[in-house]
C-alpha cells in the first residue's frame, strides 16, 4: 500500500519526533486517519478503556498493549507472577518443578511479597518468623522511585493494620492495592561498594505468539554514595534506590557519566573477576526472566525517554530508531496481517529474545528447559553483531 | 667477559636478592618439616627432599621468584660497573633527568610555601578517627582543592624531552634525506618496522589473537576454545613465564586477572596484606601534600570517566598507601630517577634532616590516577589490587615519566613513534608538520598513560596483555601511530593543532595495526 506513514504523539521528545521524520513520516494529529500513534500512559488509558470500546484498525499500530499496566503495577504483576506459577503446577509443567524445601527451581525469582493492604495479617505472620529482617514499601502505581521506603519494625507500617482506625489505605472494595511490601535483599551485588540497577529495553511485538527483543545497549545505574546495610541508613534513599531521578538530586551526581555503566561494562568487570561461566549463567537467568515475566502476561509503561546526559540522548535515539525498524520495516504502512519476524540484519541492536513461533517448530517443553540452560542466547548471542569486519575498538 | 662469570655474577646476584626473603624462610620451613615424611631417606635425602619440593609446588614458586628478578632488574654485566650506570648508563640523560627533579621539587615546595600547606603534617586524633570510618567512601569528602595544581602536566615534560641533546652528537651530517622531521632530536637506537615484526613473532597474522578472533562471526573450535583451555593450564600450572608468553596473544577476560598476578608474581602472601594494613595505618597517622594532589587528580580524571568512576574509593585506597610505600624505593636503582628528598625540622632540636619525600619518592602529576583505574575492572580487593599495582609501576609506568635511554622509556617511545609515521606515512607527517601539528604533541598525551582513558576498557586490557607478554612498553609507540595511519585520511584535511587534536573517533584494532604497520 503506498503512502507515507501518518504519526501522531502526544509526547514531545526528540529522540522520538526526529526518528519520524527521518523516515519522512507525515505528523497528523488524533482525529485524523493515523497509522502510528506514540501514545503517553493516559491516552493509551483512554484510549483502552472499557468505556470508550475503541478498537485498533488494521492499519494502525500503538506503542503499547492495552494490557500493559499488568506488569506495570506492582501489585498486578505479583498477581500475575504467583497465578502463572500455579498454573503451569497444575498442568504438571517441568517449569514448575519444586525443591525438597518446596522452591521453585526455574521460577524463584521474585522475593517473598505481599500486597497491602488486603495481604496484612500474612504479612505479619511472615514477619513474625524473622522480626530482624528489612522489608521494602514501593507504591502500587508509582514509578521512578516516589514513595519507597524501607522498615524494619511493624510500627512503621500500622496504618495498614485493618484493625487500626487511623487506617489511610485506599478501601479494598475498590480492588486496587496501595502498595506491595518485599523482603528486602540486603546483601546485593556491589561495584565499587555501590548498589546498582540494570536497566533493559524490551520490545514485545505480539503476545500470541510471544515475541520479544532486548535491546543489546542497557545499562547499569548505580547509587552515588557507598552500600550499607546498616539500619542508621535506611532512611538514605542515595544509599539504597539507584533511580536516576533520586540520584540526579544527590550532591555527587555526575552529568558526564550520570552514574551509568554500559551493561557490556558491567559484563566485563564480572567476567575479570568472577570468571565467564558465573557470568553467562547470570545474564542467561536474566533473559529467562523476562520471559517467564512477560508469559505471565502483561507489557510495562513507558521507559523514561527524558535523556540525562549526552551519551543518554544518542542511545536513545538509536533504541527508538532500531524499534521503529522491527515494528515498521522498510517504513511501510503497518498491516495487522504482517508476520512479524523480521530477518536477523533488521534487528539492529536487538537481539531475539523469544521466538514462540520459532520454538513451537520443535519439542516445546524441552527447548524451553534448553533455553533456560542456557543455550539459545549464548555469550556468543551478546556479542559483537553478525558484520564481516572485526568490530573497531572504540576511541572514548 | 666470558659467559660463565656473567652467569656466576646473576646467579649471585640473585640468590642476595633471594636470600632471607619470605619465601626463602617457608621454603626451608617446609624442607624441615617433610623430613618426618615415610618416603625421605637418609641415604638419598638431597633427591627425596628436592622432589618434595617440586611436587607441593614449592620448586614452581621459587622459579617464578627468581623470573621475577630476572624480569625487573638485570643482574650487573661487570661486577665493577658502578651504580649509576645501572640507572641510566647515559650522562646527559641522567643530567636532563636531574635537573627535571629539580624544577619538579621546586614546584612542589613553593606549593608548600604559597598555600601554606606542609609537605607533611601529623594528623589530631579527632582527623584520624574521622579518617578510619571513612576509609571505604573517601570520594565523599570534598576538600577545597581548587588552590592545588598538578605538579606537572605531560606537556611540560614533552617540553623537556624535545630539548634533550646528546653532546657528543654531531648531527650536522644528518640534514638531507635522513634529517628528523619529528621534535625528539636524540640518536636513540630503536626498532623498525621489521625488526618489530621479529620481535613480535606471535602477533603476525597468521597467529590467532583474543580481541580478533574470538568474535561473533569466527567459530570458536578455531581458535577460541583450546586457547582458553590452555590458558586454564598455565594458571593450574602456576608458572610465570608460561603466563607470560601465554599473554602475547591475549588472556580471556575470565583468567586475566590470575595470569597477570602470575606474570608480575604477586601472589596474595599473607605479608602482603599484613603490609597494606601498616600503609593504611600510615594514611590515618600522617597526611601529606601529595594526598591533596592525589586527590584533585582523582577527581578531574578517573571520576569523570564513563569506566572508572565507579571505582573512585578504590583508587584513594591504592594511592595514598602508594606514596607512603618505602618498598617503593628499591626500584630506584634501575629507574634513571632519583627520589627527592626534603629537609625536615628536628622537634625541639635545631637538627635539620633531609627524609625522602614523599615516602615512596614518586610525586603524581596530572593523570597519574589512570595508572591503576583499568586495574579495578580485574581486582575487587583492595590488598590485592594495591600489590599487582605496585608490581606494575615499578616494571612499566615509571618508564613513561623518567627520562633514560631504555628501549621502553618514554623518549624511545617517542622516537619510535615518529620513526614509524616518518617512514610509513611521509605524507601525513610533512602536511602535520607544515600546519604547526606536529604529530607528538598530539601522541604524547596517550603514550604517557599507557592509553589509558582513550581506549575503551576492554581494548585497553587487551594492550596492556601484550605490554606484561613482550616485558616492554613499545607497542605503545607502535599503536599510536598505528592511530595515525587509521585516521590519516581525515587528518590530511585538518588546518590546524586544534582540529587535528578533535579528531574523535579516532578507532582502530588492536592487533591490526601490529600487522598493517
Amino acid at each position: 500500500m503506498a503512502g507515507k506513514v501518518k504519526w501522531v504523539t502526544d509526547i514531545e521528545k526528540s529522540v522520538l519526533i526526529n526518528n519520524f521524520e527521518k523516515r519522512e513520516w507525515v505528523q497528523v494529529t488524533e482525529n485524523d486517519d493515523w497509522n502510528f500513534y506514540w501514545m503517553s500512559i493516559q491516552t493509551i488509558r483512554n484510549v483502552f478503556s472499557v468505556d470508550t470500546g475503541y478498537r485498533l484498525s488494521d492499519d494502525q499500530m500503538v506503542n503499547h498493549f492495552p494490557n500493559h499496566y499488568e506488569l506495570t503495577r506492582k501489585d498486578l504483576m505479583i498477581k500475575n507472577i504467583k497465578r502463572y506459577r500455579k498454573e503451569l503446577e497444575k498442568e504438571g509443567s517441568p517449569l514448575a518443578e519444586k525443591d525438597e524445601n518446596g522452591k521453585y527451581n526455574y521460577l524463584d525469582f521474585v522475593p517473598v511479597t505481599f500486597m497491602l493492604p488486603s495481604d496484612y495479617n500474612l504479612f505479619v505472620e511472615e514477619y513474625r518468623k524473622n522480626p530482624s529482617s528489612t522489608w521494602i514499601m514501593k507504591p502500587c502505581g508509582k514509578a521512578q522511585g516516589k514513595g519507597i521506603f524501607l522498615i524494619n519494625k511493624l510500627s512503621q507500617i500500622k496504618k495498614w493494620s485493618r484493625d487500626s482506625r487511623t487506617s489511610t489505605f485506599v478501601a479494598a472494595s475498590s480492588g486496587k492495592e496501595a502498595y506491595v511490601i518485599s523482603l528486602y535483599i540486603d546483601n546485593p551485588l556491589l561495584i565499587g561498594g555501590k548498589k546498582f540497577d540494570l536497566r533493559l529495553y524490551v520490545l514485545v511485538t505480539t503476545y500470541r505468539p510471544l515475541k520479544c527483543y532486548m535491546y543489546k545497549l542497557g545499562f547499569c545505574r548505580f547509587c552515588t554514595v557507598k552500600y550499607t546495610p546498616s539500619t542508621s541508613e535506611l532512611d538514605n534513599m542515595f544509599v539504597h534506590l539507584t533511580n536516576v531521578a533520586i540520584q540526579k538530586h544527590g550532591d555527587d551526581y555526575n552529568h558526564v557519566h550520570g552514574g551509568k555503566w554500559t551493561v557490556s561494562n558491567f559484563r566485563l568487570y564480572l567476567e575479570s573477576t568472577r570468571g565467564k561461566e558465573v557470568t553467562s549463567r547470570l545474564f542467561d537467568q536474566i533473559h529467562w526472566i523476562m520471559v517467564q515475566s512477560l508469559k505471565a502476561v502483561a507489557v510495562n509503561a513507558s521507559p523514561s525517554l527524558t535523556s540525562s546526559t549526552a551519551n543518554d540522548r544518542i542511545l536513545k535515539y538509536n533504541l527508538i530508531n532500531d524499534t521503529l525498524n522491527i515494528v515498521a520495516p522498510n517504513g511501510d504502512v503497518p498491516d495487522c496481517r504482517w508476520n512479524r519476524s523480521p530477518p536477523r540484519e533488521a534487528l539492529g541492536n536487538y537481539q531475539v529474545l523469544y521466538d514462540e513461533e520459532l520454538q513451537a517448530q520443535s519439542d516445546h517443553g524441552e527447548r524451553d528447559l534448553r533455553t533456560r540452560s542456557g543455550q539459545s542466547l549464548g555469550s556468543k548471542g551478546t556479542k559483537g553483531s553478525a558484520g564481516a569486519r572485526p568490530p573497531a575498538a572504540t576511541w572514548k | 667477559m666470558d659467559d660463565g662469570s656473567e652467569l656466576s655474577l646473576s646467579v649471585a646476584h640473585i640468590v642476595r636478592r633471594l636470600k632471607g626473603s619470605h619465601l626463602h624462610a617457608q621454603i626451608e620451613r617446609r624442607a624441615k618439616e617433610c623430613l618426618h615424611q615415610p618416603e625421605i631417606r637418609l641415604d638419598s635425602l638431597r633427591e627425596d627432599v628436592r622432589r618434595f619440593l617440586r611436587t607441593s609446588g614449592w620448586e614452581r614458586q621459587l622459579q617464578n621468584a627468581v623470573y621475577r628478578e630476572l624480569q625487573v632488574q638485570r643482574p650487573p654485566s661487570h661486577p665493577a660497573a658502578p651504580l649509576e650506570h645501572l640507572k641510566e648508563p647515559l650522562a646527559y640523560m641522567r643530567k636532563a633527568q636531574a635537573c627535571w627533579e629539580k624544577r619538579v621539587l621546586k614546584s612542589l615546595n613553593s606549593m608548600s610555601a604559597e598555600l601554606g600547606v606542609p609537605l607533611a603534617r601529623m594528623r589530631p586524633a579527632a582527623e584520624q578517627k574521622e579518617l578510619t570510618s571513612k576509609w571505604n567512601e573517601m570520594g565523599t569528602d570534598e576538600p577545597d582543592l581548587t588552590s592545588f595544581r598538578p605538579v606537572f602536566a605531560p606537556k611540560d615534560f614533552l617540553e623537556v624531552l624535545i630539548s634533550l641533546r646528546n653532546p657528543n652528537y654531531d648531527s650536522s651530517e644528518d640534514v638531507g634525506v635522513r634529517s628528523h622531521w619529528g621534535l625528539i632530536q636524540v640518536p636513540l637506537d630503536v626498532r623498525d618496522i621489521p625488526q618489530l615484526r621479529r620481535a613480535y613473532a606471535e602477533l603476525n597474522l597468521t597467529t590467532g589473537q583474543l580481541g580478533i578472533d574470538d568474535h561473533a562471526h569466527i567459530h570458536p573450535d578455531l581458535f577460541e576454545n583450546e586457547y582458553l583451555q590452555i590458558g586454564k593450564k598455565v594458571v593450574v600450572e602456576q608458572d610465570s613465564a608460561a603466563a607470560q608468553q601465554y599473554s602475547r596473544q591475549g588472556c580471556s577476560t575470565g583468567l586475566r586477572a590470575d595470569l597477570w598476578a602470575l606474570i608480575l608474581n604477586s601472589n596474595n602472601q599473607p605479608q602482603d596484606a599484613m603490609h597494606y594494613e601498616q600503609l593504611t595505618a600510615g594514611v590515618v597517622q600522617h597526611d601529606l601534600l601529595v594526598d591533596s594532589l592525589i586527590y584533585k587528580d582523582v577527581k578531574l580524571t578517573a571520576s569523570n570517566d564513563d569506566y572508572y568512576f565507579v571505582f573512585e574509593d578504590f583508587l584513594y585506597q591504592v594511592l595514598l598507601c602508594f606514596s607512603r610505600d618505602t618498598a617503593v624505593l628499591e626500584h630506584f636503582k634501575y629507574n634513571s630517577a632519583t627520589p627527592p628528598r626534603s629537609f625536615v625540622q628536628g622537634k625541639g632540636e635545631d637538627e635539620e634532616c633531609a627524609v625522602v619525600y614523599p615516602p615512596n619518592g614518586v610525586i603524581p602529576f596530572h593523570g597519574f590516577s589512570m595508572y591503576v583505574a583499568p586495574l579495578c575492572f580485574l581486582y575487587n580487593e583492595p590488598s590485592k589490587l594495591y600489590s599487582v599495582f605496585r608490581e606494575m609501576y615499578i616494571r612499566y609506568f615509571f618508564r613513561l615519566h623518567s627520562i633514560s635511554s631504555s628501549s621502553s622509556g618514554v623518549v624511545s617511545l617517542c622516537l619510535q613513534f615518529e620513526r614509524l609515521l616518518q617512514t610509513h606515512l611521509p605524507q601525513l607527517f610533512y602536511h602535520l608538520r607544515q600546519i604547526g601539528a606536529q604529530p607528538l604533541r598530539i601522541a604524547f598525551k596517550w603514550m604517557v598513560r599507557a592509553f589509558s582513558g582513550y581506549l575503551s576498557t576492554d581494548q585497553l586490557l587487551l594492550l596492556w596483555d601484550r605490554i606484561l607478554g613482550y616485558d616492554s612498553l613499545e607497542i605503545v609507540a607502535v599503536l599510536a601511530a598505528a592511530v595515525f595511519a587509521f585516521r590519516a585520511e581525515n587528518l590530511m584535511e585538518v588546518t590546524s593543532l586544534g582540529s587535528a587534536e578533535e579528531e574523535r573517533g579516532f578507532s582502530c584494532a588492536i592487533a591490526l595495526e601490529d600487522r598493517g604497520v
